[in-house]
């Protein structure tokens, strides 16, 4: 897969793979990862806690220290041409956003960059510029002795050394105002912000330097379900607004499924499945995503009992051979055990969904794939047998 | 048979006649220093006239955003605070708890369920301590060999099995759903008949949240248990509750049926919760996705409570008179009641009454 690589593909990764060296074994924390990002896509990233989704997020941004090792595969980023850069500045009219826009020498024109290879300096020209990270709980990414207009302020200091202070407070005040805060707050300290105020500060800062990635890594979890709205809201409003593109990490499926344009579902390290949020939501392919879509109830709708999913998440120590959602899975058969699945395109109506089962493989699986109604009846029996095991 | 062809409805079953824990006019502020010295005294507000029924073989759900009062209204009815005014009442009898030993009576048959089972459970203990200290303290084992036969039998009571290696862990060798259930089984220990479960899916992940539910709603049945389920994901309310109330800044606005409380959502807030709720089917009906919430802001400030309504800053119907008092609670039938100036005034009953005995009364009017 993904080995075409499309004019708007702005991030490619390839067969990523991250260890965790500790000394009882070694944590196989992302294995053989591949995925692209587009230019202004929204990237869902669902899964349990422990699956490697944070994991694999550090890892694109070389956010990660030791004892976690990159241990194969590439992260390539596209970035745009000058001509496409020059034409989104005309089209912006702020003449500050264009202040906030890295000149794009430093990382060589627009030759794609293995981000893997980046030396430091031309690490630090890449993040924030070109990638910047949401973190998850706001209240502790921002420093709370500093104002936060001095921390947006900072950010354009050390990265635009040519900006006045001037022209670093008016892109401050700018920032703020386009995430929805009022002015006024610029010399605030962030406990003197709420929750949802505190998240959009933080957006703000991600967004200081107009990036082409953002990292949302559940940006959302700690805060209410109004002001996670609010929020969500305030993101697809930006997308919208610059244009740039969003790996978001939850593991609230039923958030992607309104926001996101694609959805990837990892288990145990590895992507089981990637969909757009249509496909995913009406037909889902790997009987892990089927659960995970079954295991939150709905407002709508009769209501009946919901099974989820039997077990818990494999220890990544020691990962079950072959697919590592074998010993939970309602539907595993002999070569589940043995064989380990790849990622593939799944059934002929939907050759964009692809999902690592061997259900959907054709020597394996002679019945060929299995339908909604096998899915929903195959969990029902395991509900069953695991309430008479009680 | 499939699971798409069978629903249940819980909710069906017919209410019992005597509530086992009530609440009436219950309100609680906490106070604060005061800013100088002769100054005003300042309280939170945090609780106001709130009153509730629980049921046994019954639960009630308590939803609404953090900082809206609901884990104070829990932790009154556990009586881990003191109540400002009002008055509980456990079986028909005012609750008056002076002593330590009438508190720990009391706490035998009204047990909590904390949010976190990272840290409601002490690390340095084992599951085995955890489930004899109850057992101890309330009377119920004598010697080892019974506590030890207990704890097992409390343990196959929340599916952790193999019990026996279970007694021996530390919560540390556990998974979060699997504390939680640990938790549960503290909780049961005492052999409660209420249970006020604060929160007790939120931390845990998606796929394991509906085993604790379902382990919930199981031991609702079978041992008849009384269950306050509070959450702010109204999904999951809906799911596990016969009936929910909606609280927002320590005041009721809500309450009913769940069923009428979440599909016919009558109080602006309660709309307003609904629409925030991640919703699936919604994007998937009109390929559009997050449409713009009908109010925004936060939670006011509950040392200086808005005046009259506490929502009205925030609502999008709001009328002056709601800046002026409180609205009386409106019975719109079928249990389901709202205290909105929107719907009236109270105009059906002029007295407050908790949920249960309202609906009583309203039956018999209509």
């Amino acid at each position: 897969m993904a080995i075409a690589v499309e004019k708007e593909t702005l991030l490619d990764v390839r067969n990523l793979s991250v260890d965790y060296t500790a000394a009882n074994g070694t944590v196989h924390a992302a294995t053989n990862v591949s995925f692209t990002l587009k230019r202004g896509e929204i990237l869902g990233l669902a899964g349990e806690s422990g699956s490697g989704k944070s994991t694999l997020a550090y890892a694109v941004s070389r956010l990660l220290r030791p004892p976690a090792k990159i241990v194969g595969g590439e992260v390539i980023y596209y970035p745009r041409s000058r001509a496409a850069a020059d034409a989104v500045h005309i089209t912006e009219a702020s003449s500050h956003l264009q202040h906030g826009k890295r000149p794009t020498d430093d990382l060589g024109e627009t030759e794609p960059v293995d981000v893997l290879a980046l030396t430091p300096t031309q690490l630090r020209a890449f993040r924030w510029s070109e990638l910047s990270i949401v973190f998850q709980s706001a209240m502790n990414a921002l420093n709370p002795v500093m104002n936060v207009g001095k921390q947006i302020m900072d950010v354009l200091k050390v990265h635009r050394p040519l900006m006045g202070p001037t022209s670093r407070k008016q892109r401050a005040l700018e920032l703020l105002k386009l995430v929805g805060i009022a002015p006024d707050r610029l010399n605030s300290y962030p406990h003197e912000l709420s929750g949802g105020m505190r998240q959009r500060a933080v957006i703000a800062i991600a967004l200081a330097l107009s990036p082409e990635i953002i990292i949302m890594d559940e940006p959302t979890t700690a805060l209410d379900v109004v002001v996670q709205r609010e929020i969500l809201t305030e993101i697809m409003r930006l997308r919208e607004q610059l244009s740039f593109s969003v790996i978001f990490i939850t593991h609230d499926l039923s958030l992607l499924l309104e926001l996101a344009d694609k959805i990837a579902i990892m288990y145990a390290g590895k992507l089981v499945e990637t969909a757009s949020r249509r496909d995913l939501y009406s037909h889902p392919r790997h009987p892990y995503s089927y659960g995970l879509l079954k295991s939150f109830p709905t407002i709508n709708g009769p209501r009946r009992i919901m099974t989820g999913i039997p077990g818990s998440p494999p220890d990544l120590r020691n990962v079950p051979t072959g697919c590592a959602f074998h010993p939970r899975c309602p539907l595993a058969f002999d070569a589940c055990r043995s064989i380990v699945p790849a990622l593939q395109s799944s059934t002929s109506e939907s050759p964009l969904q692809l999902v690592a089962c061997h259900l959907y493989h054709r020597e394996l699986s002679p019945e060929g794939p299995p339908s909604a109604s096998d899915f929903a009846q195959k969990y029902q029996t395991l509900r069953t047998e695991r309430e008479k095991a009680e | 048979m499939s699971v798409a062809n069978q629903s249940v409805q819980p909710h069906e079953h017919t209410r019992p006649e005597e509530a086992i824990l009530e609440a009436k006019h219950v309100r609680k502020l906490f106070p604060l220093r005061q800013a100088r010295l002769f100054g005003p005294a300042r309280a939170v507000h945090a609780v106001e006239d709130t009153s509730l029924a629980l049921y046994p073989g019954h639960a009630t759900a308590l939803v609404g955003e953090s900082g809206s009062g609901k884990t104070t209204v829990a932790r009154l009815l556990a009586r881990m605070y003191d109540l400002t005014s009002g008055t509980l009442y456990f079986r028909g009898n005012p609750v008056d708890l002076k002593s330590g030993t009438s508190l720990r009576a009391y706490r035998r048959h009204v047990q909590l369920v904390f949010q976190d089972p990272f840290s409601s459970l002490n690390p340095v203990h084992t599951v085995r301590y955890h489930l004899s200290r109850p057992l101890r303290v309330h009377g119920h084992a004598h010697t080892q060999v019974e506590e030890t036969e207990q704890a097992l039998a409390l343990l196959r009571k929340v599916s952790l099995s193999p019990a026996e290696q279970f007694i021996e862990k530390f919560p540390h060798q556990l998974s979060g759903g699997q504390r939680q259930r640990v938790a549960i089984a503290r909780a049961l220990a005492a052999q409660p008949e209420v249970l006020l479960a604060d929160e007790p899916v939120s931390m845990l992940d998606v796929s394991i949240r509906l085993d604790v539910l379902n382990l919930l709603l199981r031991l609702k049945e079978e041992e008849d248990l009384a269950i306050l389920f509070i959450t702010h994901d109204i999904a999951s309310a809906r799911y596990f509750a016969e009936d929910t109330l909606v609280m927002y800044a320590g005041q009721m606005v809500e309450g009913g049926p769940s069923d009428a409380v979440i599909q016919q959502p009558k109080h602006p807030y309660t709309q307003l919760l609904i629409s925030a709720a991640p919703d699936p089917d919604r994007v998937t009906a009109d390929g559009k996705s997050l449409t713009e919430l009908p109010a925004r802001g936060e939670i006011p400030s509950l040392i200086t409570p808005p005046n009259g309504c506490r929502f009205h800053p925030r609502c999008p119907f709001v009328m002056p008179i709601c800046s002026e008092r409180f609205p009386k609670r409106t019975e719109l039938g079928g249990g389901h009641w709202t205290n909105c100036f929107l719907y009236g005034d109270g105009d059906t009953n002029t007295e407050q009454k908790p949920v249960r005995s309202l609906t009583k009364s309203s039956s018999g009017l209509l």
